[in-house]
């Protein structure tokens, strides 16, 4: 054993308190580790965060619904105990500036009736569509539930890992695969097509595969995240996202508490300026005003480029592993804006109720429309008319609002990291990015933009400097096909491990990765027990 | 045909679903849309209103009024100070539970019975000797349960003039008058959800105008309409005992097989055995001296052996929408040890969750049992874990104004 072994204070350093970090640490101490989380920000989270920006509203400044967090993690860490408090979001609304909109609601006949407006054919299709996709999720399901398989490996467990997913590949009925083989190569356009004819529905349907990428609805590869959407377990599909009470910083906080539960010792305003590495080891960290504090094993949960060619640094790496880090895509290209509202928003095509808000509302009107959203950022621009996930979570979670009042959070595309003037000039465009969301909005919802009481704008540029998102990438590096599992974050470092020994990676840049999941801090935990290594 | 409660006008408007069971005798709404979900997270999360007026209401007043409850009801009425709630239940002579409800002192001379089960001749029948005037006033009183997390501030916002601070200041299982709407207004922090919650009672006539200010004032802050199969989840994960459900009242029961005493329902805190004689006393006494055979429990079942039993099938897991009422043998080994009698997921633990009745050896917390489950039409079990109840109790529930819920 090193000195440094011998002299360190704590198991496990892990570098940033977001989601996944809070997970993997919650995991350690559970195990009986000593260890420390260091977060930069005042507030826990990372993206996953709840402020109170306006007073007596409260906005998931970032992530802003919970998408597939890991039941087992839940189960494991005792979430529900520790303030967890999910409400499933309800149904999907697209409206339409003309024409009667969509919503697809909980029941099928209902959602049947919906989309007999534009095609017949289409409701019918619609459930047996929802059904072969939940086969085809099954099957894959697993895959985010465990390590990445490593086909390039000839390790007796590996081996074993990829017979077993052969096998249930083995059991899919020969369509499933097909339609598998499909989803997993065609775009989400090309794949929807084979399915359905209407643009009014395929435009919705559509948007989840280009979620957080920089890539448009005709893009290969883009179609495999549709099955995300299928994912949900007891829920069912539209049970697989879900609001936090008291917005998405609820759920790193009910983490958090679980971890200091289990004895993890949390600091905040602890930013991490280095990650030392003395002769391919990580030994510690050295904070911002030069404190240095040693571990066993340090842990990032930041990005693969802020932790390999920020913290590290590409001096300790092998030259082959820094390439294929900066190589490692991120290239985010969407933004957020947050409303505060003194009444609810009243679209055009629903003007009665508000039954239809209690779920999200697409701005995703036709195929034609998102590409053209594509368009413009391929170019160097954001969208002028861009895709617009808006969620009203004050509705169904007044905690975070005022009564009768409202925070109306919007999911905007494409608003891409590289702007043409440079993303170092994205607060000269910040307004007016926001000002084309609500101005989009508007045509939907006149009056809103007379509603707003405060507004929040942030661009790519901002998620990298306020969050730490290289690139403003929400999933730290983007959910492309290429990117994921045993590429992620880069070949044959997919495990967690990294080349330099006792530093570990546990955030969304490592597999499964992507939303609110907690998987990537868990497994990331569960392979440092494994081996001992902490 | 069942009769309409007070706010049948609105409750039948607001009912798209069309699903309604009867409940006492009165048409009551179990969902009024598709899916009772966007109710249960009502409850949780801001605020819900369900019609309750088909309770039992009858008004004991008297001189012995106190003494009269006390020898018909297991819980000593003369400790509940006036403007005190106290919840219990009442027995026969073998000590086996007739009903339960609440007791509310409103005055030295006058308490009023809230109950699921007509009580009203078999009270009048105990009551000889007794200087007591009993009034059935279950329908001349109509009742609304405001419950979760918003009922407070709904409520404060409707109650006429400086009685909005006696809302506020209400604790747990206390009561007060009010006026709302022009009408006067019984208001008791009581309910059956386990959550910061009131029961309102008003004269049937003055219903409507107090239902729709309560709905007005509700809008900003989230409340919808509230079901019955929406109560029957929240009511669970409150651990709440249902008369009919997971208890028989001695009363229709069959054989003693079916009957149950306080302690064999969780009850047993509410009874005050060492006073003057009452009801039920000797056996009951009787029973602390043997130990109950029985005890009410709650069960939390192993999510993973039940994600595994669909898996062999190549099924998702699958759970009755909302909560189920089929009676299940439970286990210990391959020995039946008892039966549980509702379940549920649990949306706000993200638990499966069951009441059930075992022999009282296997009936300590921590306990490993199994519960029947049907899986593919095969009848399978899946590890239950005895958990104490209730299983969903948010500081909210008893917490003052102010504190924070």
């Amino acid at each position: 054993m090193s000195d440094a072994v011998h002299s360190a204070r704590y198991d496990a350093i892990i570098v940033g308190g977001g989601h996944n970090g809070l997970v993997c640490a919650a995991y350690l101490a559970k195990a009986g580790r000593k260890v420390l989380v260091l977060e930069r920000r005042h507030v826990l989270g990372g993206a996953a965060v709840s402020e109170e920006l306006h007073p007596g509203f409260t906005f998931s400044v970032c992530s802003y619904v919970v998408s597939l967090l890991r039941p087992w993690i839940i189960e494991d860490l005792e979430l529900a105990k520790h303030g967890l408090d999910l409400i499933p979001l309800e149904m999907s609304f697209t409206p339409h500036v003309e024409g009667p909109g969509l919503c697809r609601w909980p029941e099928a006949a209902r959602t049947r009736r919906e989309i007999a407006h534009f095609s017949a054919r289409d409701a019918e299709v619609y459930p047996r569509f929802g059904q072969q996709m939940t086969r085809m999720a099954r099957f894959v399901k697993p895959l985010i539930d465990a390590p990445a398989p490593d086909p390039t490996s000839l390790s007796p467990p590996r081996l074993l890992e990829l017979l077993d997913h052969g096998r249930r590949l083995r059991q899919l009925q020969p369509d499933d695969r097909m339609a598998l083989t499909k989803l997993m190569t065609a775009s989400a356009a090309d794949f929807l097509d084979e399915w359905f004819e209407s643009d009014a529905l395929k435009a919705p349907m559509s948007c989840s595969g280009i979620i957080g990428t920089f890539l448009g609805v005709r893009s290969p590869g883009t179609a495999y995240v549709l099955l995300h959407h299928y994912m949900g377990e007891i829920d069912g599909a539209f049970r697989s996202w879900g609001f936090s009470r008291g917005g998405t910083g609820r759920v790193s906080e009910a983490i958090a508490s679980a971890a200091r539960a289990y004895g993890a010792t949390i600091r905040t305003e602890a930013e991490v300026e280095q990650i030392v590495v003395k002769g391919g080891l990580a030994t510690s960290v050295v904070l911002k005003g030069g404190e240095e504090l040693r571990a066993r094993a340090i842990v990032s949960g930041c990005d693969p480029h802020r932790t390999f060619l920020g913290l590290v640094g590409r001096e300790h790496l092998p030259d082959e592993f820094a390439a294929d880090i900066a190589r490692f895509k991120m290239r985010g290209s969407s933004g957020k804006v947050n409303l505060a509202v003194d009444r609810l928003p009243v679209f055009r095509c629903r003007p009665e109720g508000d039954e239809h808000l209690r779920g999200d509302v697409a701005i995703a009107p036709s195929m034609g429309y998102l590409e053209r959203a594509y368009d413009e950022a391929k170019y160097g621009d954001f969208s002028r008319r861009p895709y617009i996930n808006m969620v009203v979570p004050s509705l169904v979670d007044p905690s975070v609002a005022p009564p009768g009042k409202h925070v109306i959070s919007c999911f905007v595309q494409y608003a891409p990291y590289k702007i043409k003037e440079g993303p170092e000039h994205w607060p000269e465009r910040r307004e007016a990015f926001g000002d084309a969301v609500v101005d989009t909005l508007e045509e939907y919802a006149p009056g809103l933009r007379d509603s707003i009481l405060y507004r929040q704008v942030l661009t790519p540029w901002d998620l990298e400097q306020q969050i730490g998102l290289t690139e403003g990438n929400i999933f730290h590096g983007e959910l492309s096909l290429e990117q994921l599992a045993f590429q992620r974050p880069a070949p044959g470092w997919a495990r967690y491990r990294t080349p330099i020994q006792d530093l570990w990676m546990c955030g969304s840049g490592t597999h499964p990765g992507g939303g609110i999941m907690g998987a990537s801090g868990a497994l990331a935990a569960k392979a440092m027990l494994a081996g001992d290594s902490v | 045909m069942p009769l309409s409660t007070p706010f049948h006008e609105r409750t039948s408007a607001a009912c798209t679903s069309l699903h309604w069971k009867d409940w006492a005798g009165y048409h009551a709404v179990c969902r009024y849309e598709h899916s009772h979900e966007p109710e249960y997270h009502a409850v949780r999360h801001a605020a819900g209103l369900l019609d309750v007026s088909p309770l039992f209401k009858i008004d004991v007043t008297g001189r012995d009024a106190a003494a009269f409850l006390a020898w018909v009801t297991a819980r000593d009425p003369g400790r509940l100070k006036i403007g005190q709630v106290g919840y219990g239940c009442w027995c026969d002579e073998d000590g086996k539970v007739l009903d339960d409800g609440t007791l509310t002192r409103w005055d030295e001379q006058h308490f009023r019975i809230t109950s699921a089960d007509p009580s009203y001749a078999w009270l009048l029948q105990n009551a000889s000797g007794f200087d007591v005037r009993l009034v059935d006033r279950t329908d001349e009183i109509a009742g609304l349960a405001l419950q979760g997390p918003t009922s407070r501030a709904i409520l404060a916002s409707v109650v006429d003039g400086a009685a909005s601070g006696d809302v506020g200041s209400l604790r747990f299982f206390r009561a007060m008058r009010a006026r709302v709407a022009g009408s006067p207004v019984e208001i008791t922090r009581t309910g059956y959800t386990g959550d910061l919650g009131y029961e309102l009672f008003m004269p049937a006539k003055k219903a409507l105008a107090v239902y729709d200010a309560l709905l007005e004032a509700g809008r900003p802050h989230g409340l919808l309409p509230l079901g019955l199969d929406a109560l029957d989840v929240l009511r669970i994960e409150a651990g709440f005992v249902l008369m009919g459900v997971d208890y028989y009242s001695a009363r229709t029961c069959l054989i003693e097989a079916q009957k149950s005493t306080p302690t064999e329902l969780g009850l047993g805190w509410t009874v005050d055995l060492e006073r003057a004689p009452f009801l039920g006393q000797r056996a009951l006494r009787r029973e602390q001296q043997t130990g109950a055979a029985w005890a009410l429990v709650g069960l939390a079942l192993d999510w993973d052996e039940f994600v595994a039993l669909h898996d062999r099938w190549g099924l998702p897991p699958q759970l009755p929408a909302g909560a189920s009422r089929l009676p299940v043998p439970v286990f210990a080994g391959r020995r039946q040890v008892g039966y549980a009698t509702s379940s549920t997921w649990s949306p706000i633990l993200k638990r499966f969750i069951a009441l059930a009745s075992v022999r009282a050896e296997h009936a300590a917390p921590g306990s490993v049992l199994r519960m029947e489950v049907t899986v593919q039409f095969e009848r399978r079990s899946v590890q239950a874990v005895v958990t104490p109840t209730p299983f969903f109790d948010p500081p909210r529930k008893r917490a003052r104004a102010g504190d924070d819920a």
